[in-house]
């Protein structure tokens, strides 16, 4: 399935799938603007924003001013709502006219559906769920003997596999465009540049529905006012240790005197004490805030991939051999019942002095 | 109607997980399981096989051994099992696995294929679009609920703020999740049965439609340029205060060292 090196040659440019929902760009296309813009510089290319909708067109400014160069609109009612088949059309058109060499996909509900299948529509490869990028050489050492047949300015895409107990570091060498998906959460955004411009190409490879295209009988939103956990800068987290749904008031209070927000472990959420949108982990999100305190949460490697990147751990458990104190930087012993209340209570006296 | 369940054996990551005195994963110590995604796209089928009289048939691709989850599937009552085993289909990534299931599919009748979200091995979530890709039938992906009506197939799809009931005309393939359901016991009778039951195994030969270029270690698109086990932050300090007051001053003065408060 390898392509020609000269195949290759043809393919230029860094695309990034500007995800939207409800015509509103979703962070993580920033996210993946701000990298592909680091990713861009080695190559000495620029980066194209790829956005499908329907009456998207006026998001190129916002694309723009994060760090898009190019936007390519692909507009049309059909793309209304997320469905796999009419994005996946958009998106492998877009692809196949204008042959970029890195695409970049959101690893979000929509992006893990919809980077595998237009992987497979134009046959190359896809590696999920990425938590770094970066440009190199492949294989990473040259082959004594074989210098020459290193290939240089690959993508190379990290990411970790078993649960996080392991990583890997992937390549796409012979196929074109190398394709990944990417954590939301992972990636920086840059800070916007007000009254960027993007050069606006228009693109409908045409729409015509057949047996994959799926109708849409109903749209549910969950009726929310939880703030994004992936925004806060500090986070009081909850897991099983907790006890009870009503006990997670001691976490709320502790939230609210430091101005922090409250998530949780898997087990809370398995156990319906919280919201899944609030659950930290593997199968829940990615955050790394300034502070993560993990009140009752014993630690596994599934939770531990979601926040072991925040600058301050704080753990509190009774169980001294908890796994959380594996990667806490501060780790306190003891009955969160009895230390939360008062912690609580210092924090605000401390807040009031200042 | 008609069902195959695609499941995969995978190590037991959950608790179970078990590292070598060099801090390397310990994969011969930890259990072999069926892929819990998967558990629940079986049992949606079998629910499918009670409620219409559906036939279910399960399909893996692995080393000889990965017959174990055929067996276990049997022994919770699907009714045909089929084994993909042939060396060089090996070191197959996504692009490659699913080009070898799409491969041994053509072979069978479906009206609907399930598949799990993901497996707890690689985690990647793309061998199930991909193999409808590759068979050109419609995908549905994190289903909540599936029911149906007629030929049609009516799916409650999850997304991170909500959720679609989607409807689908079968063939069509589907990727479940663990919430989906309960998945059932093994029945003692249903043990015993699968323990003498016949498993269709496939090699390369027997698939269908499929170029040599597409599959195993060769036919893969993504190359590993280096896999370690996960370097950790490393603990910092721990304390084991002897009052709560204690503790609250500890953390108070490491908030306020850090800037924090």
């Amino acid at each position: 399935m390898n392509m020609s090196p000269e195949t290759i040659a043809q393919y230029k440019g860094v695309y990034v799938f500007a995800q939207q929902v409800d015509n509103q760009v979703s962070g993580i296309a920033y996210e993946l603007l701000g990298k592909a813009k680091e990713l861009a510089e080695p190559l000495k290319t620029d980066v194209t924003a790829v956005l499908i909708g329907s009456g998207v067109k006026g998001l190129a400014d916002d694309l723009a001013a994060y760090g898009a160069d190019k936007v390519i609109v692909v507009d049309d009612p059909e793309l209304k709502e997320y469905r796999t088949e009419p994005y996946a059309h958009a998106l492998a058109s877009v692809i196949n006219e204008y042959k970029p060499e890195i695409m970049l996909v959101g690893a979000t509900a929509i992006g893990r559906d919809l980077g595998p299948t237009v992987s497979a529509r134009v046959a190359t490869g896809l590696t999920a769920d990425c938590t770094v990028l970066e440009i190199g050489d492949f294989p990473l050492q040259p082959i004594p003997g074989k210098e020459d047949e290193q290939l240089h300015n690959q993508l190379l895409m990290t990411r970790p596999a078993f649960g996080g107990n392991t990583i890997a570091t992937i390549a796409c060498p012979y196929n074109r465009p190398q394709m990944a998906t990417v954590r939301p959460g992972v990636m920086q955004k840059i800070e916007p540049k007000k009254g960027a411009k993007a050069e606006v190409i228009e693109f409908n490879p045409g729409f015509t529905p057949n047996n994959r295209y799926v109708e849409i009988k109903e749209v549910v939103k969950a009726v929310s006012d939880i703030k994004d956990i992936m925004d806060a800068k500090i986070l009081v987290s909850g897991g099983r240790g907790v006890g009870s749904p009503e006990n997670f008031k001691i976490l709320e209070d502790l939230a609210a005197a430091i101005g922090g927000q409250v998530s949780c472990s898997r087990a809370v959420v398995d156990s319906g004490w919280k919201p899944k949108e609030m659950q930290v982990g593997q199968t829940g999100k990615t955050v790394r805030p300034n502070v993560y305190f993990a009140i009752g949460i014993s630690g596994a490697i599934q939770h531990v991939a979601g926040m072991e990147e925040s600058d301050i751990i704080i753990a509190i458990n009774k169980d001294e051999d908890a796994p959380i104190f594996d990667v806490a930087d501060f780790g306190i012993v003891g009955d969160l019942n009895k230390i939360v209340p008062k912690l609580t209570e210092e924090i605000k006296a401390a807040v009031a002095a200042k | 109607m008609k069902v195959v369940v695609c499941i995969k054996q995978v190590p037991d990551t959950k608790g179970g997980v078990k590292f070598n005195p060099d801090g390397t994963l310990d994969r011969g110590a930890m259990l072999a399981i069926m892929n819990p995604d998967d558990k629940a796209g079986l049992e949606a089928a079998l629910r499918l096989k009670d409620q219409y009289g559906a036939h279910v048939t399960v399909l893996t691709m692995g080393l000889p051994k990965a017959s174990d989850v055929l067996r276990e599937a049997l022994a919770m009552g699907a009714d045909d099992a089929v084994l993909v085993t042939d060396r060089v289909l090996g070191g197959a990534d996504t692009w490659a696995t699913s080009t070898t299931l799409a491969g041994a599919l053509r072979n069978l009748e479906y009206d609907l294929i399930i598949t799990g979200r993901q497996a707890i091995d690689g985690d990647t979530a793309q061998v199930g679009p991909q193999i409808a890709e590759h068979l050109g039938i419609p995908v549905i992906s994190y289903a909540q609920e599936i029911k149906i009506d007629g030929d049609k197939v009516i799916v409650k799809r999850q997304y991170d703020d909500r959720y679609h009931m989607l409807e689908a005309k079968m063939p069509c393939l589907i990727t479940a999740l663990s919430e989906l359901n309960d998945p059932r016991y093994m029945t003692p009778g249903g043990i015993f049965d699968a323990v003498k039951a016949d498993i269709t195994t496939w090699g390369r030969a027997d698939l269908k439609d499929v170029e040599d270029g597409n599959l195993g270690l060769n036919g893969s698109p993504t190359k590993i340029a280096k896999a370690s086990d996960k370097v950790r932050k490393g603990a910092g300090e721990k304390v084991v205060p002897d009052s709560p007051e204690d503790a609250v001053s500890y953390i108070v003065g490491k908030l306020k060292e850090k800037h924090v408060i």
